[in-house]
């Protein structure tokens, strides 16, 4: 039973990085129709850009630094790259593009970092167990879930309740009519796609101080995000959530009980919903075929 | 038509000659084997790709699939190379025809998706079988044996394995040019073209989607087979989806279009592999992710999609 909740705890905590890992890809998806392969690449870089500052300018501010340097880095692709995707009528350019740019973004963070895992230091105060009741838990697991539901709330806060959120909205429902009312739907864009590399800048540093940091660790990440878009419902930013915690969590349960099948299991799952409801759990019926 | 004879001759004479031009341009006879390997497996990936229509992100499954097949037949029951490699392209085939009913229903990003979805359940499956694949370290242990003909016995160096994988390619890409030609390869490009338009024809597309994802996988696994044999070593990283974009990458390079295209995106993408990682030894992805970012860009139909322009307009 202790064993159950530590690693349906773990599974939590590793299911709400997918939510916003996924959150940030769904937005991009909507809005911009494009399959963003590179978002495990910008959680990377956010993760080691904070590393490198933290020293500097201590460990709460790089916790900001890092993902809004990834925002920039973000519309900078956008800007350059991106853009020339979406006259593009088959959506199937634009991953491939981005697998490119992945390419790239890993290759240059090796070189700069080195191929070798570095840790990255939490503050101490975070660091520390605080129950071992029940089951060994750090303070900075807790801060994690905590950080994650805090920027999943502003997120949807942003959405409702801003004028650029509801155009956001608008856009993903209907781009041509919001750019007929005069909305620049170009910078729409190019902040939505920032918004999203941003989210996936600060999943990175919030992963940076549970796992080590890593060149690669994109390449398991983003899997999983598509994962996690793909069961909760391509175009559904609720769906995404959704599907982030429930392949979390069925990952945590399954180490429980049979370690092995723990990476395959968030697959079997995704394979399941294509075959028995292929739109995802909230999403809409037709979108991306 | 004239044309087409010509550069299929050129393509099999600078293929068959390889062993004696390519030293004198600096290659080695590895090289333009692991090129041959990996231009199978985008050639055969790209029936599906650049010839139905369907987006496969996980044809390293079939290509790994081919390779653990091999591997584990020449450890376990044979000593016969040509058997094993028979028995890596059957088990990729087989692996493809099976899942087939699966992915055949989906389109465009779903499709994607779910062959990821299969290839990433084989990778994990052979990461952590450790007693029957190996595990995490890859299946070695076995090794390719010397072809026996009767009135003689020919060891597989790197020149006479090179013309191995030389005589499966021929293989391979026979069956695909034939297929290409005859009325099934005209539905699938009907498929891609206009799908709702060939069903409303009364082709059963999913059946045809299936018919293609299988011979797809069955080549895969013969690529794949030949490149166990090539290395005497098969690791997961083979199945990794990543070495299923290694092989999009070849196929949209060298032009999704064009039945040489892989080979000649497998030319660039091996070449740049070797030729830069001896300069900067990290960063050879740099260059490819860059030069795959312009393909995509600037001609999504490839090298040879422009060269094929060019000649039109000409």
């Amino acid at each position: 039973m202790e064993l159950l909740l530590f690693d349906g705890f773990n599974g939590l905590i590793q299911g709400a990085f997918y939510a916003l890992m996924a959150l940030g890809l769904s937005l991009i998806i909507s809005l911009n129709s494009v399959i963003n392969f590179a978002h495990g690449g910008f959680m990377v870089v956010g993760a080691y850009l904070a590393f490198t500052l933290a020293p500097y300018i201590g460990f709460w501010p790089a916790l900001f630094a890092g993902p809004i340097l990834a925002g920039i880095l973000g519309i900078l692709v956008e800007r350059t790259l991106v853009r020339s995707m979406y006259g593009r009528s088959d959506p199937i350019y634009s991953l491939l593009l981005t697998f490119g740019f992945a390419l790239i973004i890993e290759d240059v963070v090796r070189t700069i970092w080195g191929a070798q895992g570095v840790p990255f230091e939490i503050p101490a105060a975070l660091g520390s167990p605080v129950s071992t009741t029940y089951f060994f838990l750090t303070g900075y697991r807790l801060f994690v879930i905590a950080a994650i539901g805090l920027a999943t709330i502003a997120l949807f806060a942003f959405l409702r309740l801003s004028r650029f959120g509801i155009r956001i909205r608008a856009g993903i429902l209907d781009l041509e009519t919001v750019s007929a009312l005069g909305v620049n739907v170009y910078l729409l864009r190019s902040v939505n796609f920032a918004i999203g590399t941003l989210l996936a800048g600060f999943a990175g540093v919030l992963a940076a101080g549970v796992l080590q940091l890593a060149p690669t660790m994109g390449d398991d990440v983003i899997m999983a995000t598509f994962v996690a878009v793909v069961v909760g419902g391509i175009g559904s930013l609720f769906g995404s959530v959704l599907g982030g915690l429930l392949i979390g969590l069925a990952a945590g349960i399954t180490t429980a009980y049979y370690p092995a099948a723990s990476d395959v299991v968030i697959y079997v799952i995704m394979a399941v919903v294509l075959i028995v409801r292929p739109r995802g759990l909230l999403g809409q019926e037709g979108l991306f075929e | 038509m004239s044309r087409r004879v010509y550069v299929n001759g050129a393509v099999w004479l600078l293929l068959l000659t390889a062993a004696w031009w390519l030293p004198l341009i600096g290659g080695y006879m590895a090289l333009a084997s692991r090129v041959l390997v990996y231009a199978l497996a985008a050639m055969g990936l790209n029936l599906l790709l650049g010839f139905t229509g369907c987006m496969s992100f996980g044809e390293a499954a079939y290509f790994g699939l081919g390779g653990y097949g091999t591997g584990l037949f020449l450890t376990h029951l044979t000593h016969s190379t040509v058997l094993a490699v028979v028995a890596g392209t059957i088990v990729g085939g087989i692996a493809a025809f099976i899942f087939g009913p699966l992915v055949m229903r989906r389109r465009g990003i779903y499709f994607a998706m779910i062959t990821v979805a299969i290839g990433q359940i084989f990778y994990f499956i052979a990461e952590r079988w450790n007693s029957f694949t190996g595990g995490e370290d890859g299946l070695s242990g076995f090794s390719r044996q010397p072809l026996h003909f009767g009135f003689a016995t020919v060891p597989l160096n790197a020149v006479a394995f090179y013309y191995f994988v030389l005589f499966f390619f021929a293989i391979g890409a026979g069956v695909i040019a034939l297929l290409l030609h005859s009325p099934l390869g005209h539905t699938f490009v009907a498929i891609r073209e206009n799908r709702r338009r060939a069903q409303f024809l009364g082709i059963h597309v999913e059946r045809y989607v299936w018919a293609s994802f299988a011979i797809a996988g069955l080549i895969a696994g013969l690529a794949g087979a030949l490149n166990a044999l090539q290395n005497n070593f098969i690791s997961p990283i083979n199945l990794y989806w990543v070495e299923s974009g290694n092989l999009v990458i070849m196929a949209v390079l060298g032009g999704m279009r064009s039945f040489w295209g892989p080979l000649v995106g497998a030319i660039i993408f091996v070449g740049i592999q070797d030729y830069v990682s001896s300069y900067f030894p990290n960063n050879w992805e740099t260059f490819i992710g860059g030069l795959f970012i312009i393909a995509v860009m600037f001609f999504p139909n490839g090298i040879l999609g422009i060269i094929r322009q060019r000649a039109k307009a000409a």
